[in-house]
């Protein structure tokens, strides 16, 4: 998690003084709100990153508190580690799904309704509400394997 | 197996031979799929496809140009053609054939994943891509014809005063399918990149092609929301009455400007090329991170600099994103010093690029398969669109070449560079991964040699066209200025490229007519996708080797020879003298297999 | 660790001053070329260059440096003499100042094309496979890779400078003589002089010409009517955006006679192709007479839509009239 969080701490300090540069020497309020933009892209999810790397050594938020559940190191992030040490559930992967083309259909039916009439969107919006509930269900029960 | 191999537990259950007998079967099984290879495999057939469509349309382009006042199609059809191929070519073919097709199939290999993170996002992002496309060849049939205003879109051009017809808005639609799905997409690499390494491979092992998509999925998060809240935007302006671009009714002709009563036309500008930048190293950097997979495996030897191949990878990311206002240089209204400094400044990360990839390649047993030779042909091909790209960074050399044919042999060398010959070299190189058969050698020989002399032909006379004052974008030029001649070269290398692909077809046929067995790892490639069997296993990997290198699988096959620092002066012992790369000694041979040996296979993991 | 840090050793110094040979080689050959041409008669040639005479070894400064400078400068003082590699002629003090940049950054590229090519030749053919013995698995040197970043910022940064300073002589505005209000429209232009009370318009397949005299500075400025335009003269070295909402400024020292051909670069529209025009220059006191031959007493011209629709209706002419001279007329 350490290199994670700091590759994009770095985008945010990167962009963060782009933007004050840009800024200072342009005064033009269009880039610098999207470099603005850029920065917090680095900044946030960097953030929640460095907060799980601290919290995986031991400190509560950032650098205040402490936690007795220290993971450590993920063996992903040890160069010394073997495969073994990897083993147990990685993570829970779902099975052949049928809404991700019913949400796209949906999707791609709503955006039609813009250009070739408002009664496209009762099908599309139909759709893709019919799929969100299907995911979601299928989430709940464990995806079919 | 072998000592090596160790279970990988996936959702509760071992990871091979995974329920795969128990799902649909047929078209179903190709619509809910959620594997990351059959998404992959889609994404590039779809990818392809299109490529072909948007080739055929260049050959209309160049068709039209090969007499002064061209008759072979209107002016009408000519602008939706280069717009229809600028726009395929850019959204739909180079981009979603590395981060959707390649980089989909590939990186989870890489590191060791079962999947992506997220897989049904995967097939989300998959179907809304092939949405978008749909949406987009749409254009063709509708009334008024498909978007003619070329791929920028330049408002106010592409507002409904100047492009009325419903093409455009089928246009803008499209972009916004895609443009989630892109977002999707990087949203599943990095998250993939993040949580799902197999034990051992840390970010500073994954294998450069890995690198690359993480920095392309990060550019990704930055560059295209931008472009599908300019095309929201945009629409907006067409069809809501929002003035954003919008300028009508505010005529200078006497020169009095009321701002607020109009639209910034400039503004679009920004926005596009906010994204417009970013987007064209997020057509570079997966190609850039093929060559490098591909022109160590046949040098034989690792990828040269492999830190300096990662920070300049990250460098050029960073610096594309403050470079955008360089295709704005001419509209008087940027900092001029700002942008030119820093895209001159791109040109050093990629020369550290450059001088890596020929330090690979450098005393090593170079093998000329296809793919090293599509390889090669990439660094020639983007090594001169890359230095007409420094000249392009200056602008008052800018000034004058500016939306000439100089700009338009420009792109097409980096972009052909990068999606066609270092896209094409993945797939002759991947392909045995996928299919579990080779791709004939010697049709690929003769696809690349037809292709490589083909690019030099169709853009060098470019290059001569814009310098004398050719505008691009022209359906029609006067005689007497001696074009025709040059657009006529030009021409002619465009249909030897067209043949090439023929070939490549025919070469598709006859590996699925007459199939050549690939067997795991047939080129002893060093990444850990060949490690695996060919095509994989559901869920990747039945076991995997330890990991101790960028190279896993190398070291596996190769344990008496690791990587070394190139004097060989770590490990103790080694005499410096004569080990440099351009010392007067014996470098070569034994001297390097002894030093230094620490890593591969000193470990022997339990059974 | 496996990877451990490279020493920076000292063991590639025979190759540091090889290069430093080489280089120090290419700048005396460098050296020979301005000097060695006679600078032409127009500008106030720049003579020899001065810091052409010093490649004796600099004081503490590394050589290449010195060298790259010394080539560099070399080059671009030398721009006068050079070929303008497939460009126009310039026919402004502006674009001749564009043209010795662009000479600069041609002979560079070219340069830097050639030795990269020459690497990357080398290593493909002197490296073919010749046994299947497994090469050194080197992979890292700290100092060649310290100097082919540092090389590289070196000859951007330099770039740079020029690049610089030739960008604020194009752009600079000085106080104009005679001013002309270049607008844009689809799909064609006017061309208005401010102070003179004359307007030539014209479309499509009837370009208009623009008239204007030597060696006078003359403003112009630049706007749009509807969409996007790219006022382009390939002799000019130089092109602008035409845009609605916006008015570019920028002035041209003309020191050429004749007719040079310009045309719209950015596509805006149908009929983008034929939104040509001329740029003729003659001499102060031709350029007089044509004013007063087409000076308008009416009310400013404006572009009508009944005009324009007119003028587009009329381009079934192959022939290219002359120019619509004289507002509303």
């Amino acid at each position: 998690m350490k290199i994670e969080s700091r590759l994009l701490l770095a985008i945010g300090v990167f962009f963060g003084i782009i933007t004050i540069c840009y800024w200072f020497t342009s005064y033009e309020d269009g880039g610098t709100l999207m470099l603005i933009g850029a920065t917090s892209l680095g900044f946030v999810p960097g953030a929640y990153y460095f907060f799980w790397y601290r919290r995986f050594h031991g400190h509560k938020y950032f650098f205040w508190g402490r936690t007795n559940r220290v993971v450590g190191t993920r063996p992903e992030d040890r160069s010394d580690a073997t495969i073994a040490d990897g083993a147990g559930v990685i993570s829970s992967f779902p099975g052949s799904s049928v809404w991700p083309i019913t949400l796209a259909a949906g999707a791609f039916v709503l955006l039609l309704a813009f250009v070739f009439g408002t009664w496209l969107a009762l099908i599309g919006v139909s759709l893709i509400l019919v799929a969100l509930v299907g995911v979601t269900a299928e989430s709940r029960r464990g995806g079919r394997y | 197996m072998t000592d090596v191999i160790v279970p990988q537990i996936v959702g509760g259950e071992p990871a091979y031979a995974v329920h795969e007998e128990h799902g649909p079967t047929g078209l179903m099984k190709w619509i809910t799929t959620t594997d990351h290879k059959v998404i992959g495999l889609s994404y590039m057939i779809t990818s392809i496809v299109l490529f072909y469509v948007a080739g055929l349309l260049a050959l209309g382009i160049r068709v039209q140009l090969t007499t002064p006042h061209g008759t072979f199609i209107s002016f009408q059809q000519y602008n939706e053609l280069f717009t229809m191929h600028g726009s395929i070519m850019m959204y739909l073919f180079a981009g979603p054939f590395a981060f959707g097709g390649l980089a989909n199939y590939i990186v989870p290999l890489q590191i060791g994943a079962p999947d992506m993170a997220f897989p049904r996002l995967n097939a989300l992002s998959y179907w809304l891509y092939l949405g978008g496309s749909i949406m987009m060849l749409l254009t063709f049939g509708v009334a008024g014809g498909a978007a003619d205003f070329g791929w920028v879109a330049y408002a106010p051009l592409s507002t409904t005063t100047y492009t009325p017809g419903i093409g455009a808005d089928l246009w803008i639609m499209a972009l916004v399918l895609t443009g989630f799905s892109a977002i999707f997409t990087g949203v599943n690499l990095i998250t993939t990149i993040f949580y799902l390494r197999a034990p051992g491979m840390t970010m500073f092992r994954m294998p450069i092609f890995t690198w690359n998509m993480l920095v392309t999925g990060i550019l990704i998060l930055i560059a295209f929301p931008v472009l599908t809240a300019a095309l929201v935007l945009l629409f907006a302006d067409r069809h809501f009455g929002a003035k954003i671009y919008a300028v009508t009714g505010c005529h200078t002709v006497t020169g009095a400007v009321d701002v607020h009563a109009c639209g910034s036309a400039v503004l679009w500008q920004n926005l596009f090329w906010f994204f417009g930048h970013p987007e064209v190293y997020i057509l570079a950097l997966p190609f850039f991170g093929i060559v490098t997979e591909i022109l160590p495996v046949f040098s034989k030897k690792p990828v040269f600099g492999y830190k300096g191949m990662v920070f300049a990878t990250m460098s050029i990311a960073a610096l594309s994103t403050g470079v955008w206002a360089h295709h704005m240089f001419t509209t008087g209204t940027v900092l001029l010093p700002f942008f030119s400094l820093m895209s001159l400044l791109i040109a050093v990360p990629t020369g550290i690029k450059f001088f890596n990839w020929i330090g690979t390649m450098w005393r090593g047993q170079l093998v000329y398969t296809t793919p090293m030779l599509m390889s090669i042909g990439f660094l020639l091909a983007f090594l001169m669109g890359g230095v007409t790209g420094v000249m392009l960074a200056s602008p008052p050399i800018d000034f004058f070449v500016h939306t000439t044919y100089f700009v338009v042999a420009h792109f097409h060398q980096v972009l052909f560079g990068t999606a066609v010959f270092a896209g094409f070299a993945g797939l002759y190189y991947w392909y045995p991964k996928m299919f579990g058969r080779m791709l004939n050698d010697r049709l690929g020989k003769l696809h690349f040699w037809l292709m490589f002399v083909g690019f030099w032909v169709t853009y060098i006379p470019m290059y001569v066209l814009g310098l004398s004052g050719m505008p691009r974008r022209v359906a029609s030029y006067p005689t007497g200025l001696g074009w025709r001649m040059w657009n006529d070269v030009s021409t002619v290398g465009s249909f030897m490229i067209a043949v090439s692909f023929l070939i490549l077809l025919v070469n598709l046929w006859v590996s699925w007519r007459y199939p050549v067995p690939a067997g795991d790892n047939p080129w002893d490639g060093h990444t850990l996708e060949w490690f695996t069997t060919s095509p994989p296993p559901h869920h990747n990997y039945t076991h995997l080797p330890v990991i101790r290198s960028e190279r896993p699988t190398w070291d596996y096959n190769h344990p008496d020879a690791p990587n070394i620092p190139i004097h060989g002066d770590r490990g103790g012992g080694t005499h410096p003298n004569g080990h440099g790369p351009y010392g007067n000694g014996n470098g070569t041979g034994s001297p390097g297999h002894g030093d230094g040996a620490s890593g591969a296979a000193e470990e022997v993991p339990a059974t | 660790m496996r990877r451990a840090q490279p020493s920076t050793s000292w063991h590639a110094l025979d190759l540091r001053l090889r290069i430093s040979a080489a280089v120090w080689l290419v700048s005396q050959i460098v050296d020979q070329s301005p000097s060695g041409s006679p600078s032409v008669a127009s500008a106030p040639g720049p003579a020899p260059a001065p810091t052409s005479s010093s490649p004796q070894p600099a004081r503490h400064r590394p050589r290449w440096l010195v060298a790259l400078v010394v080539t560099a400068g070399g080059l671009l003082l030398a721009g006068c003499n050079l070929p303008t590699f497939g460009a126009h002629r310039a026919i402004s003090t502006q674009g001749q100042d564009s043209m010795k940049l662009w000479q600069g950054f041609f002979i560079t590229g070219v340069t830097i094309l050639v030795i990269v090519f020459a690497l990357i030749m080398w290593a493909v053919f002197r490296y073919r496979r010749r046994s299947e013995a497994i090469p050194r698995q080197f992979q890292y040197h700290t100092l060649i890779e310290i100097i082919y970043t540092a090389i590289p910022i070196v000859i951007v940064l330099i770039l740079f400078g020029f690049t610089f300073v030739t960008e604020n002589n194009v752009d600079a505005l000085p106080k104009p003589k005679i001013s002309v209000t270049v607008t844009g429209f689809q799909w064609g232009w006017r061309f208005h002089y401010t102070t003179k009370h004359v307007t030539v318009i014209g479309v499509e397949l009837q370009d208009p010409e623009m008239v204007l005299p030597e060696n006078e500075t003359v403003r112009i400025y630049l706007e749009s009517h509807d969409v996007i335009h790219g006022f382009y003269v390939p002799a000019l070295i130089f092109s602008r955006y035409a845009q609605p909402g916006i008015i570019n400024k920028f002035t041209l020292n003309l020191h050429t006679l004749g007719t040079f051909r310009g045309q719209c670069t950015q596509f805006c529209g149908l009929y983008h192709s034929l939104m040509r025009f001329r740029l003729k220059v003659v001499t102060p006191a031709q350029f007089a007479a044509w004013v007063s031959a087409h000076q308008s007493t009416g009310p400013e011209a404006s572009i009508s839509n009944a005009e324009k629709t007119a003028l587009a209706r009329s381009t079934g002419h192959a022939t290219p009239t002359t120019t619509t001279g004289g507002a509303g007329s």
